[in-house]
């Protein structure tokens, strides 16, 4: 279980996150939704301990990973797998060595049990037979893939994506969720997404948290959320413009 | 409770002291990073297969430049040396005057310029590639060390190459001193190389040596911190391989000031 309690915290005079409170439940998916700029991806920084905050706690099964330091804060990361918005993937490695490399490293494998793993998890993917390819001759879709197969293969407990799907198409966008969906089903992790994709993510989602100016504005269900009468919730989901002051 | 504001004389201290302690800051910052890359270095796990890329991207990749300004170095030293020592009578002393010249000074200085330049910039801006398309985060949160992975390897690596890419350009330097000394000039060979061997001696390889090798961890060391502390986007790494650039170059020629006055 994750609980984040009265999380604070400012760039200089830039107040991002203003007493955010937030429960993920263990094996569920939660997805935070919010406009750009709010605040998500400063909140899931603070979740795998990237950023401090000035105020507030992160407990992970009740450890505060905004107290910890060193090797006490890599024994709660090596619980995490992390999707990071670009893919964040070592572009100096192949595809297949980039899945390799944390149980290479993290693990500490046998190269035998690594090639098989990568494999499966390639295949996992859908990225069979494309392990030998540079991350920089594949497309937006298939390194996004290949940073899910990287996050994964380790099989972690909990699993960070930050905007999996930017950038990408509807199609892709509704693969690679689609892709979420059947890995959290046969691996059981628990998901933290950030994701502003409506109404694709409230297929997937188990529990909507709605980030607004710095707190969660509205949390629950997919349904509750879609049915919402808080007005920054409809018109988020609704996409509906911002009026103009006065009109 | 808001904060009085201060009377307008004593906003330029206020200023001062500002300046004063960020500046403070960030050279602790600075030495910290040097801290850990050591303290990292010297516990295991050693990452042989990264200390062998860094040696090959330090080190062979700036065979070529370190050939061609070790051989001109060489060779304008030998011409302008030449010419002077003609004046006393002195040209037999060609060879010595090259030597020394290049072992103790022009070589480890010249050298570490030159790496530098061609693999220092690169280095900060690989580092600083991988600081902003999060890879190093992507190494954070694998609870793996990037000190581990992309510093103390390239801190290890200067150590190794910077003293080998010096002594490399020591020879070819004095091998265009000889070119333009006996070949074009007319001076003997044996009178180039014999009083070479004379006047010579252990001390003044290793005033080069141990210059080359504080160039080899300052310059790795520069370079890899200013690609860590990368600011944003294209511009953030541009930035960033110009300053460290021009701080190692700096750093590399106030280091050899007082290296040359503890030295023999």
């Amino acid at each position: 279980m994750i609980k984040v309690e009265r999380l604070v915290k400012a760039f200089g005079r830039q107040q991002v996150l203003r007493g955010l409170d937030l429960d993920v439940a263990t094996g569920s998916i939660t997805v935070v939704i919010g406009r750009s700029g709010g605040g998500k991806s400063v909140l899931l920084r603070h979740l795998i301990g990237l950023l401090r905050p000035d105020a507030g706690r992160v407990l992970v099964d009740g450890a505060d990973v905004t107290r910890l330091h060193g090797r006490a804060l890599d024994e709660v990361r090596r619980r995490y797998g992390v999707v990071f918005q670009g893919g964040a993937l070592f572009d100096s490695m192949t595809c297949a060595g980039n899945v390799a490399f944390p149980l290479r490293e993290k693990l500490r494998l046998r190269a035998a049990e690594v090639a098989t793993r990568v494999e499966a998890a390639l295949t996992q993917v859908g990225l069979e037979g494309m392990g030998s390819k540079y991350p920089a001759e594949v497309s937006g879709g298939m390194r996004k893939r290949v940073a899910i197969a990287r996050a994964l293969v380790t099989e972690p407990e909990i699993v960070f994506f930050d905007e999996p799907t930017t950038g990408l198409d509807p199609i892709l966008v509704n693969t690679i969720h689609h892709l979420i969906l059947e890995l959290h089903r046969k691996l059981r992790f628990t998901a933290v997404m950030v994701s502003h994709e409506i109404p694709e993510i409230f297929e997937i989602a188990d529990t909507v948290a709605m980030l607004h100016e710095g707190r969660i504005a509205e949390v629950g269900p997919p349904a509750v959320i879609q049915a919402s009468p808080n007005p920054v919730v409809r018109q988020f989901i609704r996409g509906e413009p911002e009026r103009a002051e006065g009109a | 409770m808001t904060e009085r504001p201060l009377p307008l004389a004593l906003r330029p201290l206020d200023a001062i002291g500002r300046w004063a302690i960020a500046g403070v800051e960030a050279l602790g910052r600075f030495g910290t990073f040097l801290g850990q890359a050591l303290g990292t270095i010297l516990t295991p796990p050693f990452k042989f297969w990264a200390f062998v890329d860094r040696i090959h991207y330090i080190g062979y990749r700036s065979l070529l430049i370190i050939l061609l300004t070790g051989g001109f170095t060489g060779m304008v030293l030998g011409l302008q040396v030449y010419f002077t020592l003609v004046r006393f009578g002195s040209e037999a002393y060609l060879g010595p005057a090259v030597a020394l010249s290049l072992i103790r000074e022009l070589g480890p200085v010249l050298a570490a310029l030159m790496v530098t330049g061609r693999a220092g910039s690169a280095l900060t801006a690989e580092i600083g590639i991988m600081r902003i398309t999060e890879q190093i985060d992507a190494l954070t949160v694998m609870a793996l060390s990037p000190i581990r992975y992309l510093v103390a390897p390239s801190i290890l690596a200067g150590l190794v190459t910077f003293p080998l890419m010096t002594a490399l350009f020591d020879a070819v330097g004095i091998f265009g001193g000889y070119l333009v000394g006996v070949e074009l000039l007319g001076l003997s060979q044996g009178t180039y190389f014999g009083e070479m061997q004379s006047f010579v001696d252990l001390s003044d390889i290793m005033t080069g040596f141990w210059k080359s090798l504080s160039f080899g961890v300052i310059v790795t060391w520069v370079c890899t911190y200013k690609g860590f502390t990368v600011g944003h986007g294209a511009e953030g790494v541009a930035k960033a391989t110009t300053d460290a650039v021009v701080l190692s170059s700096v750093l590399i020629l106030v280091w050899d000031y007082f290296m040359g006055t503890v030295l023999p």
